[in-house]
């Protein structure tokens, strides 16, 4: 019985959360209320977890959050519930699509969106890059010291590192966090 | 059928693995594993993807992948590609929840993560890059790449000094551009190839 509501709630998460990873958030904040299945300090944990390991943030959380109200199977249940909304909404619309993909409005639709998708995710990506080597409430007052210089100096030495060598982007990852580690334990992050 | 269905799952569920920071993180890892390596999808492919999978509902990274798997190999393509993008996630959320409670907290974790949070910002811009050269094509398509760009950035700097400003819904601009798409390509009779 418990499976099955996991199942429900996190399937209105997945039907109604729109635009991606923390779109989840408030879905479940309102499932910790109603349930009491996690409490909003397993959900500050969750968020910092979700963040720090691979995979999709949203996924991450539906498992965090299924496994707190009951274990293994808990996470497999909510996250399942989580994704089956998308499975069926995005096969209908590809089934949509490949029967009007020769249409002349389709084609026109995409010649206009695929450039705003790809400002869409520069945008976030934008916004990843100032969160991640700048503390823009601190600029106005201490200009020198928002930057984080240690991870510009990474990010203009790994930008030369593909540009040299195509690899895998895993590597560049393993290595970054090679350097990382190295970099905190002598003292020199930003 | 059988021997596509595994190498979707495996394919989609080392994606998974190896993507950190979400949606947008798992662009670089897709364009190397789908168009270069397994040539499922084009580069405008994952853009229509990703445009259409921030209007719909769910997970982006979960919406890429059922597009990607229901195209190669039908519903049960979709389901594998899903089901394997998910897969690492259990497995290791699982573990950290049920062993390691302050794994984020751990200065090994931290430290790791600073490096890392700096390449998935290289990685990201490099995909857009990759992105760029293929929907950028004119000056149409530059005006509205420059619009929805400095809108939303500019939003989202003000955001940090203003907390209480709302953000636009990426559906408004995806909407916004599909229809300047038709009316600014409709009356040149040209095709693009989708």
């Amino acid at each position: 019985m418990l499976l099955l509501r996991l199942y429900y709630e996190f399937f209105k998460a997945g039907l109604f959360a729109i635009g991606g990873g923390l779109a989840t958030l408030p879905f479940l904040q309102e499932i910790s209320q109603k349930t009491g299945w996690f409490t909003t300090h397993d959900l500050t944990d969750l968020i910092a977890i979700s963040e720090s390991t691979p995979g999709a943030i949203g996924v991450n959380a539906a498992t965090y959050a299924g496994f707190h109200a009951s274990g293994v199977i808990g996470g497999i249940v909510a996250t399942l519930g989580l994704v089956t909304p998308s499975i069926i909404v995005i096969i209908l619309i590809s089934k949509v699509l490949q029967k009007f993909k020769s249409s002349a409005i389709v084609q026109n639709a995409f010649y206009g969106l695929r450039p705003a998708s790809t400002g869409l995710i520069a945008a976030a990506g934008f916004s990843v890059v100032l969160a991640t080597l700048l503390t823009v409430t601190d600029l106005p007052t201490d200009p020198l010291g928002a930057f984080n210089w240690f991870g510009i100096v990474l990010a203009v030495l790994i930008y030369l590192a593909i540009k040299k060598w195509n690899r895998h982007p895993v590597v560049y990852i393993g290595a970054s966090a090679l350097v990382g580690i190295v970099a905190g334990y002598l003292g020199i992050l930003g | 059928m059988l021997k596509k269905l595994t190498d979707m799952f495996l394919t989609f569920a080392r994606i998974g693995g190896l993507t950190f920071g979400g949606g947008y993180a798992m662009l670089p890892m897709l364009q190397r594993e789908v168009v270069e390596n397994r040539h499922w999808a084009t580069e405008e492919e994952l853009t229509d993807y990703y445009a259409i999978g921030q209007c719909t509902p769910g997970i982006i990274a979960v919406n890429t992948a059922t597009f990607i798997g229901y195209k190669e190999a039908g519903i049960l393509g979709g389901i594998m590609a899903t089901l394997g993008v998910v897969f690492p996630s259990l497995v290791i959320i699982s573990i950290i929840a049920a062993f390691l409670t302050n794994f984020a907290d751990l200065a090994l974790v931290q430290y790791a993560f600073s490096g890392i949070r700096v390449c998935v910002c290289v990685l990201i811009f490099n995909a857009v890059q990759k992105l760029w050269k293929k929907s950028v094509i004119d000056s149409p398509t530059t005006v509205i790449f420059l619009a929805v760009f400095l809108v939303s950035a500019i939003l989202t700097v003000a955001q940090s000094f203003y907390p209480n400003l709302t953000s636009i819904s990426p559906i408004v601009y995806v909407v916004i551009a599909g229809v300047a798409g038709v009316v600014l390509h409709g009356g040149s009779g040209k095709k693009e190839v989708a």
